[in-house]
This record gives C-alpha cells, sequence and structure tokens, in this order.
C-alpha cells in the first residue's frame, strides 16, 4: 500500500507523492513563490523611497551600468551553464554535468565577486571637482552642492561621500534588497559546490537519481529571475534621467 | 566487470520530454541580445519616460524565457506554475499596494 503512494514521474526517478507529483518539488515551488513576495516587497520598498535620500550620493553618482551589465551577463550565463549540467546528467553524461556544474558555481561566484568589488566602490566612493576648469553643467545634483567649496582659493576639492546602509533612504534600500539577493547566490553557490563534490562519489549522482539537481537548478534560476527585475528596476530606472 | 548498485551510471539515458542542449543555448543568447538591447536603450536620450514600458517589456520577457525554458514550467505540471504565478501576482499585488500607499503615483 505504501508503494501505491509512489509515483512514477515522466521517467523521473520514483517519489513519494500523494498528488502525483514529487513533493519535494512542490515544496521547492511553493518556497521559490514565496520569496518572490519577499523580494518584491524589497523592490517595493526601494521605490518608495525613491528620490526621497535627503543627502547623497544617488543612483547616478554611484552606479556603473556597464559593469553591471557585465555581471548581469553573467549570472545569465550561469543559468545556461546550469542547465546544461541538468541536461547533462539526464541524458547520463556525467562528465559533461560536473563540468557544466562547476562552471555555474565559477559563474556564480564571479557574480558574487562583481558585486563584492561594486559594494567596495560604492562605500569608497570620493570624487574630485577641478576648480578651474569647472563645468557645472556636467555634474550631477549632488555633485554641484559641492561647488561652492571652490572658493578661488584651491585647485581642486577632493570629496569622500561613502554610500553606506546608514548613509541615506537609497544606501539603506539598495544594500538590503541587493545583500540579500547576494545571500541567496552565495547560498546557491555552495549548494551547486556540494552537489559537485558529492557527484564525485560513486552512486552520489546518478543520471536516474537527479531530483536533488532539479530543484537545486530551480533554486539557480529562480537567484537569476529575481535579478532581471533588480537589474531593470534598481539600476536601469534608478540612473535613467526621465524616469523621477 | 559487473557493476554494484552504488556505481556510478554514467550511461543510462532518462527521457524527461526537456529541450535539447541546442535550445537552452539559444535561449541564452536571445536573453543575452535582450540584455544588450536594455543597456542600449537605456542611453538613448530622447526616450525620457517612453523607455519606461519598454524595459518592463524587455525584463518581463527575459524573465518568461528563464521561467518557461529553464525552469521548465513550459513542459511541467501546471500546479507547479501555479504555485509560482500565485507567489508572483501575490509579490506584485504587495509592491503596488505598499507603492499606492506611500503615493508613489501622486
Amino acid at each position: 500500500m505504501a508503494n501505491a503512494e509512489a509515483a512514477h514521474t515522466g521517467g523521473h526517478e520514483e517519489h513519494d507523492t500523494t498528488t502525483g507529483l514529487s513533493h519535494k518539488k512542490l515544496l521547492m515551488w511553493a518556497f521559490l513563490g514565496s520569496d518572490c513576495m519577499f523580494f518584491g516587497s524589497f523592490i517595493a520598498t526601494y521605490l518608495v523611497y525613491k528620490n526621497r535620500s535627503q543627502v547623497g550620493p544617488f543612483p547616478e553618482d554611484v552606479f556603473d551600468i556597464l559593469t553591471t551589465s557585465t555581471s548581469t551577463f553573467v549570472l545569465l550565463m550561469s543559468s545556461m551553464s546550469m542547465v546544461l549540467a541538468y541536461s547533462a546528467l539526464t541524458r547520463g553524461n556525467m562528465k559533461g554535468f560536473r563540468i557544466w556544474l562547476l562552471s555555474t558555481c565559477i559563474l556564480g561566484a564571479t557574480f558574487l565577486a562583481f558585486q563584492v568589488f561594486e559594494f567596495n566602490e560604492f562605500v569608497n566612493y570620493h570624487f574630485e571637482l577641478d576648480c578651474k576648469n569647472l563645468n557645472v553643467e556636467e555634474l550631477t545634483d549632488y555633485e554641484k552642492t559641492f561647488v561652492d567649496r571652490c572658493d578661488g582659493t584651491v585647485d581642486h576639492v577632493s570629496v569622500d561621500a561613502g554610500l553606506t546602509p546608514r548613509t541615506n533612504l537609497f544606501g539603506t534600500t539598495f544594500f538590503t534588497l541587493t545583500g540579500f539577493h547576494g545571500g541567496h547566490v552565495t547560498i546557491g553557490v555552495i549548494w551547486l559546490l556540494s552537489i559537485f563534490f558529492f557527484s564525485l562519489r560513486k552512486g552520489g549522482i546518478t543520471p536516474k537519481k537527479h531530483e536533488e539537481i532539479d530543484l537545486a537548478a530551480l533554486y539557480w534560476h529562480f537567484v537569476d529571475v529575481v535579478w532581471i527585475i533588480i537589474f531593470t528596476v534598481v539600476y536601469l530606472f534608478g540612473v535613467f534621467p526621465g524616469f523621477d | 566487470m559487473a557493476h554494484g548498485p552504488n556505481d556510478e551510471d554514467t550511461h543510462s539515458t532518462v527521457d524527461t520530454g526537456h529541450p535539447t542542449a541546442f535550445t537552452y543555448f539559444k535561449v541564452a543568447m536571445i536573453l543575452s541580445v535582450i540584455t544588450a538591447i536594455e543597456v542600449g536603450v537605456f542611453y538613448i536620450e530622447g526616450l525620457r519616460h517612453g523607455i519606461i514600458p519598454v524595459l518592463v517589456v524587455l525584463s518581463g520577457a527575459k524573465f518568461a524565457l528563464v521561467a518557461m525554458f529553464y525552469m521548465h514550467l513550459r513542459y511541467d505540471a501546471k500546479l507547479f506554475s501555479a504555485l509560482f504565478v500565485g507567489g508572483l501576482v501575490l509579490a506584485f499585488g504587495i509592491g503596488l499596494s505598499l507603492l499606492a500607499l506611500f503615493q508613489f503615483f501622486v
């Protein structure tokens, strides 16, 4: 009777189920659905407080769209390598599976390295005003607030304006949102690395025991789709002058 | 040489009904192109507020591609889609409510 509740779904391994679907996979989708709400709240909070910071620096001061575009590309490619790892596994190609899985880990770690670099740049953000060749039109609103320091007695004005979660509303909402996303990516990299090392054991991961990989892949792709939204809403909308 | 039950199974394959590796590669290329278009559109200053719907559509397309092909929602049980889309709809509702509550649209 107990075996009656084990269903064979689409040629996959057998799962304990009362619905005809894998309970683990159902749980993972339920978790991802709830995580949508988690990130949805953070993204909405970022938008609510957009342009409400009393002091700088602001998004247009610190964001570097080309750098973030590159890290976005890296994360998109990690999704491709993840799905190719899963595809290789289901086709019985264990060597291909390990290569693509390790590639995913490396790309994920690269994305995290980009994020660490970006956070470091923001925290240590500083700029200089060349008082002798000052073109106010080219300055951001925040930089313009320091123009009066060029009082004729100095050639350059150097301003340390590091952005931290405590600096302003932009810093608080930005670091909270992207920090939690980075935390998700970190968990994903650790999860995938543990699967990689587990697959080196005989019988650890086989083409017929691939549900654990399916779950990890779902999580990884979810992290990717969340970043797709963050990249557009936080970075592109954040810097574009027409979005007030 | 006989194989035990725990030996690595490197030859058996499982038919998952999922796309081929080439399809995954094509999706990745489309995602990359859309990202490039997003960044390109971003530098068109004449668009002003017109950039908002453009970027929303482009990022929505990327989201849908990853969810349908990489997360296999197109091929898997409808219940999985319902759970995910249900969460998405709730997230969207929470977001809109928050924005309305703090007079974002005023």
